[in-house]
């Protein structure tokens, strides 16, 4: 259950704060770049009867962020088993 | 049965509800008042959290506000969505692992300081009584609208019942009132959205609905065959622009200011003690990221619903109410005249009804039309022409978000006062015993506190959620995050920084709420950013502060470094070797 080598320590820190990056830059990009800053630019094309950019603001951020956490939680779970410390 | 008996029925129903749960997992430790002896299972906690977290605005006026909006309104959707991201990546596990009851508690421990404790829960206390007080005023509105009785006697009502449960239950009995509360709220704001997407588009998913083509059902519903085969939004896109509106999906903010406050919701979001303590209460700290999981899914069912709502609403309220003679005005329109959401006011003497930009009282505009952001969620069944049960399930739906919310907030006052102030700093030799009336003893007195606010409403309650979002955006983020993941950062570095952070927000938004009304418009805000969305400038100072001073101060002692080490991995951590540097 507990984790000795220091070593090991750090790497299983350093893989979960790179999952957190590559997913925090995936929550930035969906919500603040797509949603936000070229927001009008993705108007200009359609998704059904939502402009693109529109449905990024209103949906298509939501359905990323959840889709985020279930994936970090599934990362997790596998890395907790790779460095033997699943609870 | 008339929609005043249905919603006496289902509330009466629900009520009992909550008083039986509340009875049957009451508390007997001060592990379960606080966090509910860490045994929630993460779906249930997720459930809990969607309840705390969705309150009475965003339940009975979110939607009516979007519908105003436009595309501008996705600063709520995603702002209050995205924290939960933050939440299970970066606090939710760690807080988990950490194990003990409050957020001023982690605090403390973690800069090993009395005066950052004291700091965090005088802020905790802040922002949680400034949002409570909204809360209480919502379940005395929904009462006075749906039940004939007076919005006095209403928050009377949904004080004592908070009363009964929150003392006696504390977080235990919160919890599984949350997760009722939660069933019933999703319940009643979804019925009606499936309907109505149904009626006008054939798509029984509103989500879909509202992007999707009006069929010949939904063209005689809204007085007008040529709106079949179109998409509803760029039916609704012509409507607007024709009666003077900006286009529905186009934004009128400037987008500095979208960036700053939909940053600041997320990460004020993510620092609100009465979401951060959810995570307390799950067994492991797997379970911590999972809870977020199912909170998110539970919260962006209605959420995704919302702007949905808002589309439905605003286009069956412009073709159904716009240039149609007052004596031909649908029926839910005159059912909700006598509350005042609604109004016509005949400027032209021509009595036909016309909506325009501008205020409906203003002679110089032309608008005749008065609607309040409410009534769209609650005259949604009736647009529909759903049956009378309906109606009454979204008094139901609005009082359970207002009292889950008020309830977890009122929690997080509680603890503050029994667990950090009494027990922590002023009788650290109190027995769990006396802790427990102590908590018990605060819930009560929050509770009456929250009801006189909701009774008098003092003139800053429409302006709260700024406040309690930027404080909580400019405190608690900041300090918690670095908490967890910078070991060298120090008392000194978190006190100065949560100073500043404090200050500096509620300083900006004092000057334009108070101080200077007349600037706060975008040319007189500071770079363009208004009040809404300074908590993120805020939260930024906080980390430059913490992290100057830190490096010019000492580094937090050994055991502080490995405690923070510890909280980063599941299962125990062995004591560091000699040196680690």
């Amino acid at each position: 259950m507990s984790i000795h080598a220091t070593k090991e320590l750090q790497a299983y820190w350093k893989e979960n704060l790179f999952y957190i990056a590559v997913l925090l830059g995936i929550w930035f990009f969906v919500s603040y770049v797509c949603g936000i800053l070229i927001v009008n630019q993705l108007d200009a094309y359609t998704i059904g009867g939502f402009p693109l950019g529109f449905w990024f603001a209103n949906q298509g951020s939501l359905i990323t962020f959840v889709a985020l956490i279930w994936i970090y939680v599934w990362l997790m779970d596998r890395l907790d088993i790779k460095y033997n410390v699943q609870q | 049965m008339s929609i005043l008996t249905w919603t006496w029925i289902l509330t009466g129903l629900s009520f009992a509800l909550y008083i039986y749960i509340a009875y049957a997992s009451r508390a007997k430790t001060t592990g379960d008042f606080y966090v509910a002896e860490k045994s929630v299972p993460p779906f249930m906690n997720g459930m809990a959290t969607g309840a705390d977290w969705m309150s009475a605005a965003s339940f009975i006026s979110m939607a009516g506000l979007i519908s105003f909006l436009g595309r501008d309104g996705s600063y709520y959707l995603m702002g209050w969505t995205g924290g939960y991201v933050l939440l299970a990546m970066l606090f939710g596990p760690y807080l988990r692992k950490y194990g003990k009851f409050t957020i001023p508690q982690f605090i403390g421990d973690r800069y090993y300081s009395n005066t950052a404790r004291v700091i965090a829960l005088v802020c905790a206390i802040f922002v949680s009584f400034t949002y409570v007080a909204g809360q209480m005023r919502g379940v005395g509105v929904v009462f006075s609208r749906f039940m004939d009785v007076s919005i006095n006697t209403g928050v009377i009502v949904g004080m004592a019942l908070v009363f009964f449960y929150a003392t006696l239950g504390g977080m235990k009995g919160i919890t599984y009132t949350q997760v009722a509360q939660y069933v019933v709220l999703i319940t009643a704001y979804l019925i009606p959205a499936i309907f109505v997407s149904m009626n006008f588009t054939g798509n029984p998913i509103p989500q879909i609905g509202y992007g999707s083509m009006v069929t010949a059902e939904g063209a005689a519903l809204l007085n007008d065959p040529s709106t079949q085969g179109k998409y509803l939004l760029d039916i609704l896109n012509t409507l607007n622009k024709d009666l003077g509106f900006a286009a529905y999906t186009t934004g009128q903010r400037p987008m500095i200011d979208v960036f700053f406050i939909t940053l600041s919701l997320m990460i004020g979001t993510a620092g609100l003690p009465h979401i951060l303590i959810r995570f307390f209460t799950v067994p492991k700290m797997r379970d911590a990221r999972s809870s977020a999981g199912w909170a998110l899914i539970f919260i962006a069912l209605l959420y995704t619903t919302a702007p949905a709502v808002a589309v439905f609403a605003r286009t069956n309220f412009i073709k159904t109410v716009n240039n149609v003679e007052y004596v031909n005005a649908p029926s839910w329109f005159k059912n909700w005249e006598k509350t005042g959401l609604v109004g016509w006011k005949d400027k032209n003497g021509d009595g036909i009804m016309q909506l325009r930009p501008g205020k409906w009282d203003d002679p110089k505009s032309a608008n005749e039309v008065k609607i309040d952001q409410d009534i769209m969620v609650l005259a949604s069944p009736e647009i529909a022409k759903l049956p009378n049960w309906t109606v009454g399930l979204i008094g139901a739906g609005g009082l359970a978000a207002a009292l889950s919310t008020a309830a977890g907030l009122l929690l997080v006052i509680s603890a503050a006062i029994s667990h950090d102030l009494m027990k922590g700093i002023v009788k650290p030799s109190m027995t769990d015993k006396e802790e427990l009336w102590w908590a018990r003893g605060g819930a009560g007195v929050a509770v009456v506190i929250a009801g006189l606010f909701g009774i008098y409403p003092p003139g800053f309650v429409a302006q709260v959620v700024a406040f309690a979002f930027g404080l909580a955006a400019a405190s608690f983020f900041p300090a918690i995050l670095m908490g967890i993941f910078n070991k060298k950062m120090n008392k000194e570095g978190a006190i100065a920084g949560m100073i500043v952070g404090i200050i500096f927000t509620a300083g900006y938004i004092y000057y334009f709420k108070y101080g200077n009304p007349a600037a706060n418009n975008p040319a007189g805000w500071w770079l363009g950013i208004s009040p809404e969305g300074i908590g993120t400038v805020g939260a930024a100072l906080n980390f430059v502060v913490s992290y100057v001073v830190s490096k010019v101060t000492a580094e937090p002692p050994a055991e502080i470094q490995h405690l923070v080490g510890s909280l980063r991995y599941p299962g125990k951590l062995e004591a560091p070797a000699a040196s680690s540097h």
